[in-house]
């Protein structure tokens, strides 16, 4: 028998590891979000209870799923179930259990529910996290800066609306599927950038979070394998994950992409990332997470050629652009053009964004850094640094500003000399 | 809606700002900061302060006043400056605060400023 501190390891680790399939399993069944949880929990604490004086089971994930199937229909039976899904259930025999690992991952339904129309848009990524991938409600309160205590009334709230509704989990089609498959790789990307920026949570646990991210992906794609999009998040996501390495150099520095060494990029993520935006562009539907993935892969051809197609890289941004005008798409789009077209083409777009979009690019740090650079370039050092100094006080990560600090450095050693001839 | 922060920093962030090997970074980053703050239009108005040891703290002890160099006790993190801030949400002013020097080196509270009260 395992010793006490053990045994709450592996109660842990089931938690995290299989909490969101585990819960997607119960809701799929039994269509009630709220008491799945309550459910679930509560078998996760009966294990801490049985665990250390009974042994562990040799199917963790199986010995909860049954306990919690059995707290579920102790609940039902009290309400004289009316659901046909948990009646069907409750007079299945308990004995009759899926094989330990092998029941059905509904995590996909799951994420759909997420992206449920009674679901505010603001909440379907938090719920996410939450009931797909397991995460407490303080872990996401912190990634998206809300406090832990509204953030879990407003999980609650949420929760409780969904099952008000009548739970479809259904995986939707037609006009429908296309609206809410956005949401939900939307959601997923989000997440996934998250764990890479490791603002929530860091190390194994980051990996580990990220590793969820692109199983999701992959279960959307062998799920919807006429749909490009998704093959277009999972593209983007190998691509990103491609750079993991050389984002950070060997010193704990920041290192931006343009001067990442491609050494360090895994070829094999690349490769992949390849074959699977080349499969989504044979459906002939372009979409933005298809652009987005197309402009990382010319970012990738770096590796091979040295050098960086700028050209192609802002032809593809204004495509982005045309599908979602977002701040941060603009910004990029200024840069791409800033190299391929010159400095000032970059800031004449900067320009336009500041005038459509002033309150903003107030507190968007990457317009800053982008108009500090392409101004730097264009040798209006007055304005390249102070923008420099606009986007250090806007970063929100040390080693980000520590970078910046050092470029602002960098930019005041080229400038002083040229001040002086000027005079 | 208006909020303080409170940016709390540790003994060792406030010792870089006699360090001359520490200092210009330490200042570069906060008067990044509260240059952005202020270009954003959300500032109300704040303040550094001195370092704790330059305090005074004053008590009434069973009716004896005594008066202390110093901060009232030992902590790990001491006030260093404040900045009022007017912005329309709790999460943008969390917002904010996590861009200030102190979020990655110390620690940042937010508070909601009190109306006042309604006059007697």
């Amino acid at each position: 028998m395992s010793p006490p501190t053990d045994t709450r390891l592996i109660v842990e680790k089931v938690a995290r590891v299989s909490y969101g399939r585990l819960l997607a399993f119960l809701v799929s069944r039994f269509r009630d979000l709220q008491r799945a949880e309550d459910a679930l929990s509560d078998a996760l604490v009966t294990a801490l209870d049985r665990w250390p004086k009974e042994g562990v089971p040799s199917s963790p994930e199986g010995w909860i799923l049954t306990v919690a199937k059995r707290n579920l229909l102790m609940l039902s039976r009290h309400d004289r179930v009316e659901d046909a899904f948990a009646r069907a259930t409750l007079e299945a025999p308990l004995e009759d259990e899926e094989a330990p690992s092998t029941f059905p991952d509904e995590r996909l339904r799951m994420l759909f529910l997420c992206a449920h129309a009674s679901v505010e848009p603001s909440m379907r990524m938090p719920l996410m996290l939450q009931v797909v991938l397991g995460l407490e409600a303080k872990q996401i309160a912190a990634a998206l800066l809300v406090s832990p205590s509204a953030m879990a009334q407003r999980l609650v709230r949420t929760k409780a609306r969904l099952n008000g509704e009548e739970i479809s989990f259904e995986i939707p089609s037609g006009d429908e599927l296309e609206s809410k498959l956005f949401s939900v790789l939307e959601t997923i990307y989000a997440a996934y950038g998250l764990a890479l920026d490791g603002i929530m949570i860091t190390g194994a646990a980051a990996a580990e979070m990220r590793e969820e991210a692109l199983y999701l992906v992959e279960l959307v794609v062998s799920l919807l394998p006429n749909e490009p999009e998704p093959m277009g998040l999972l593209a983007l996501i190998l691509f990103c994950e491609s750079r993991s390495r050389a984002r950070i150099s060997d010193a704990g520095d920041f290192v931006p992409l343009h001067a990442q060494d491609t050494s360090r990029w895994n070829t094999a993520q690349i490769l992949s990332a390849e074959q699977w935006l080349s499969r989504a562009s044979s459906l002939r539907r372009p979409g933005p997470l298809q652009l987005e993935a197309a402009i990382q892969s010319a970012h990738s051809q770096r590796a091979a050629t040295g050098v960086v197609p700028w050209w192609g890289i802002a032809e593809l941004y204004s495509s982005l652009v045309s599908f979602a005008p977002t701040v941060g798409a603009r910004v990029a789009q200024a840069i791409a053009v800033g190299e391929s077209e010159g400095p000032s083409q970059g800031l004449r777009l900067l320009d336009a964004l500041e005038r459509d979009e002033p309150k903003r690019i107030n507190s968007h740090q990457p317009f800053w850094v982008a108009r500090a650079e392409l101004s730097f370039r264009s040798q209006d050092f007055s304005l390249a640094k102070g923008s420099m100094i606009r986007a250090i006080g806007l970063s929100d990560r040390s080693e980000i500003r520590a970078y910046l600090i050092a470029r602002a450095a960098y930019f005041d050693s080229r400038a002083v000399p040229r001040a002086s001839v000027d005079d | 809606m208006e909020y303080m922060l409170m940016f709390n920093e540790t003994r060792e962030e406030l010792a870089k700002r006699d360090n001359p090997a520490a200092a210009p970074a330490y200042w570069g980053a906060w008067q990044a900061y509260i240059g952005a703050l202020k270009a954003a239009g959300v500032s109300k108005g704040g303040n550094g302060l001195q370092p704790p040891r330059t305090g005074t703290t004053l008590r009434m002890v069973d009716g004896i006043r005594t008066v202390q160099d110093g901060p009232f006790a030992d902590a790990k993190e001491y006030l260093g400056g404040y900045f009022i801030l007017e912005v329309a949400s709790l999460e943008e002013a969390l917002e904010w605060a996590s861009r200030s020097p102190s979020a990655s080196a110390g620690s940042v509270e937010v508070r909601p400023v009190m109306p006042p009260p309604p006059s007697a």
